[in-house]
C-alpha cells in the first residue's frame, strides 16, 4: 500500500510539476508579445547570452569539426571513401553537431546563469521588491531573457557554431589529409542545402527558447537560500539539455523524416 | 484625519500546508498612523505584511486599502495600487545587477515617468534626504555598508512618493547607533511626507521610537492594540512577556506545550 502511495505521490508530483511549468511557459510568452518592452534589458541580455557565448562556441565546434574530418577520412579509408568527407563534415556539423552543441554550451552557460541569477534575486526579496515597485518580473526578468536567447541562437550562435566547425574540417582536410582546398570547398557548397540550414536555426530557436525557460522557471521558483539556488542551477541545466537531445530528435523528424 | 482607515483589515486567514500562520487578523490604520505590528519569529507579521502587498495571497478575509478591496486584484488595478505603497525590506533586497541611483529610481524608469537623467537626478535628492552624498549614486549595492543599503533602500521606498510606506525589520543586524540613526530617518521621513507607515519589528527602541499605536500578533491573532504610551501598562501578560523580553510567562508556556 506505501508502495502504491509513493507512486501516487510521485506521480502526483510530475502533474503538478508540469502543470505549473506550463502556466509559467505561458505566462512568459504573453508577456513576450505585450507592452511594456525593456529595450535596454533586452540588448543586454542578447550581448551576454549571444555575443560573450562566441568564443566557446566557435572553440567547441572548431575541434569537433576537426576531430570529426578526421574520423571520417580514417572511417572512410577503409571503403575508398574519403571523398566523402566534405559533405559528411558539412552535414554531421550543419544538421546536427552545430545545433546540439552549441545548445548544450549555452545550456551549461546561460541557463545556470540564468538560474543562479533569477533564485538569487527570489531568496533575497529582490523579486518581491521589484512587485512593489509596481513592475512585473516577467516583463522585466523573464521575457527579455528568453526573447534574447531565442533570438541569439539562430541568428547568431548557431550560424557561428555551424560555420567554424566546417572550417575545423576544412583545416584538418586541407592542411592534414591532403584535400585541394578549391575542390573541398566546391563540395561543400554543392551539398550545403537550405533545409539543411532551415533545420539548423530551427534547432536553435527551439533550444534557445527551452534553455532560457527552464532557467527562468527553475531560478524563479527556487527556496531555502544558497541551497535552493543550487539545486535550481543544476535542475536547470539538467533539464534544458534533456528538452535539447528530446527537441533535436523532434524537429530533425519533421525536417527530414521520409 | 477621516473615519475611513487607510488600512482596514478584517478576518485575515492564511495557511501553508497544516501550519495555520494567520488565523484571524483584524486591524486598523488611519491615514498618517505608524503602526507598528509586534511579535515573536513565526507570529505571522511578515505574513500579514505580504498579504497586504500582494506578496501572498490569503485564504479568506478582507484587506481594503481606502476603502477599496484589495484581495483578489490583479493586473492593472493590483498595479495602480501597488502605486500607492513604499517598502523597505529588512534585507534592503537592493538590485545587485544596478548602481545605487537605479535602483533607487527603478519605480520611475520601469514606468516610464522620468528619463535616465531626471531619474539620477531625482535618486540623488532622495540619496541626500536620506544622509546619504550624492557620490554613493553610482556605487553598487554590494559596496554598500549594512546601514547605508537601509538608507538606500528606505531612499528608494520614498522615491516614488507612496501614500504608505512598509517597514520589515529596518533595524535588524544593525548596531544600536545606527539602528537609531535609522529610526530617526523613518520618523523624519515619515512625518514631513504625511504618509501611512506599518513597521513590524521585535525591536521594542525601534518600537518607542516610530510608532503612533502598536499591535501585538500572536498565534496569527492580534491580541493586543493601544497606543505607544499604553505599552508599557497593557495590563496584557503576553504583551508585559514580550516588552520585557521575560523567558517566562504565557508566550513560553505556549511553546514548552506545543
Amino acid at each position: 500500500m506505501n508502495f502504491l502511495a509513493a507512486i501516487g505521490r510521485i506521480v502526483f508530483e510530475f502533474l503538478q510539476a508540469t502543470g505549473r511549468l506550463g502556466i509559467f511557459a505561458s505566462t512568459a510568452i504573453s508577456h513576450m508579445f505585450t507592452a511594456p518592452f525593456y529595450f535596454r534589458s533586452l540588448i543586454k541580455q542578447m550581448m551576454t547570452i549571444g555575443y560573450y557565448s562566441l568564443p566557446v562556441v566557435g572553440l567547441t565546434t572548431l575541434f569537433t569539426g576537426a576531430a570529426l574530418a578526421l574520423n571520417i577520412y580514417e572511417g572512410g579509408s577503409r571503403f575508398n571513401a574519403e571523398s566523402a568527407l566534405p559533405s559528411i563534415v558539412l552535414i554531421g556539423m550543419v544538421r546536427e553537431l552545430g545545433p546540439v552543441l552549441c545548445g548544450l554550451i549555452v545550456a551549461g552557460r546561460v541557463s545556470a546563469s540564468m538560474a543562479a541569477e533569477i533564485g538569487t534575486m527570489r531568496v533575497t526579496e529582490q523579486i518581491d521588491a521589484m512587485v512593489t515597485l509596481s513592475t512585473d518580473p516577467f516583463k522585466y526578468l523573464i521575457a527579455p531573457r528568453i526573447i534574447a536567447t531565442t533570438l541569439m541562437m539562430p541568428f547568431m550562435l548557431v550560424i557561428v557554431a555551424d560555420s567554424i566547425g566546417v572550417l575545423g574540417g576544412f583545416l584538418i582536410a586541407t592542411g592534414k589529409l591532403g584535400f585541394n582546398s578549391g575542390n573541398y570547398m566546391t563540395t561543400t557548397m554543392d551539398f550545403l542545402e537550405t533545409v539543411d540550414i532551415y533545420a539548423s536555426m530551427t534547432k536553435a530557436a527551439v533550444f534557445g527558447f527551452f534553455i532560457s525557460l527552464m532557467g527562468c522557471y527553475h531560478g524563479y521558483y527556487s527556496k531555502g537560500g544558497a541551497q535552493g539556488v543550487g539545486i535550481a542551477t543544476t535542475n536547470a541545466v539538467v533539464s534544458a539539455c534533456m528538452l535539447i537531445l528530446l527537441t533535436n530528435y523532434m524537429v530533425t523528424e519533421m525536417f527530414f523524416s521520409s | 484625519m477621516t473615519n475611513t482607515p487607510k488600512i482596514s483589515i478584517k478576518g485575515l486567514h492564511k495557511e501553508f500546508g497544516p501550519k495555520v500562520v494567520l488565523d484571524s487578523v483584524d486591524l486598523d490604520i488611519m491615514p498618517g498612523e505608524s503602526m507598528v505590528i509586534i511579535g515573536g519569529s513565526g507570529s505571522g507579521k511578515s505574513v500579514t505584511l505580504k498579504c497586504i502587498l500582494g506578496l501572498l495571497h490569503p485564504d479568506r478575509g478582507s484587506i481594503k486599502v481606502d476603502g477599496e478591496e484589495t484581495v483578489g486584484l490583479r493586473g492593472k488595478n493590483r498595479k495602480r495600487l501597488q502605486r500607492k505603497f513604499g517598502m523597505l525590506f529588512q534585507g534592503g533586497a537592493l538590485f545587485d545587477s544596478l548602481p545605487v541611483w537605479e535602483n533607487i529610481a527603478f519605480g520611475l524608469i520601469a514606468e516610464g515617468k522620468a528619463t535616465r537623467k531626471e531619474a539620477m537626478e531625482i535618486a540623488i535628492e532622495n540619496l541626500r534626504s536620506v544622509g546619504l552624498s550624492p557620490d554613493v549614486a553610482k556605487l553598487s549595492p554590494s559596496e554598500l555598508s549594512g546601514g547605508m543599503q537601509k538608507r538606500v533602500g528606505l531612499a528608494r521606498a520614498i522615491a516614488n512618493k507612496p501614500e504608505i510606506i512598509f517597514f520589515d525589520e529596518p533595524t535588524t543586524g544593525l548596531d544600536p547607533i545606527m539602528a537609531d540613526v535609522i529610526n530617526e530617518l523613518i520618523v523624519d521621513r515619515v512625518k514631513e511626507m504625511g504618509v501611512t507607515a506599518l513597521t513590524i519589528t521585535h525591536d521594542m527602541s525601534s518600537v518607542r521610537k516610530i510608532a503612533d499605536k502598536v499591535a501585538m500578533i500572536y498565534n496569527g491573532n492580534i491580541i493586543w492594540t493601544g497606543s505607544r504610551n499604553d505599552i508599557d501598562h497593557s495590563g496584557n501578560a503576553y504583551v508585559e512577556q514580550f516588552i520585557h523580553g521575560k523567558a517566562e510567562g504565557p508566550i513560553q508556556m505556549d511553546l514548552l506545550k506545543a
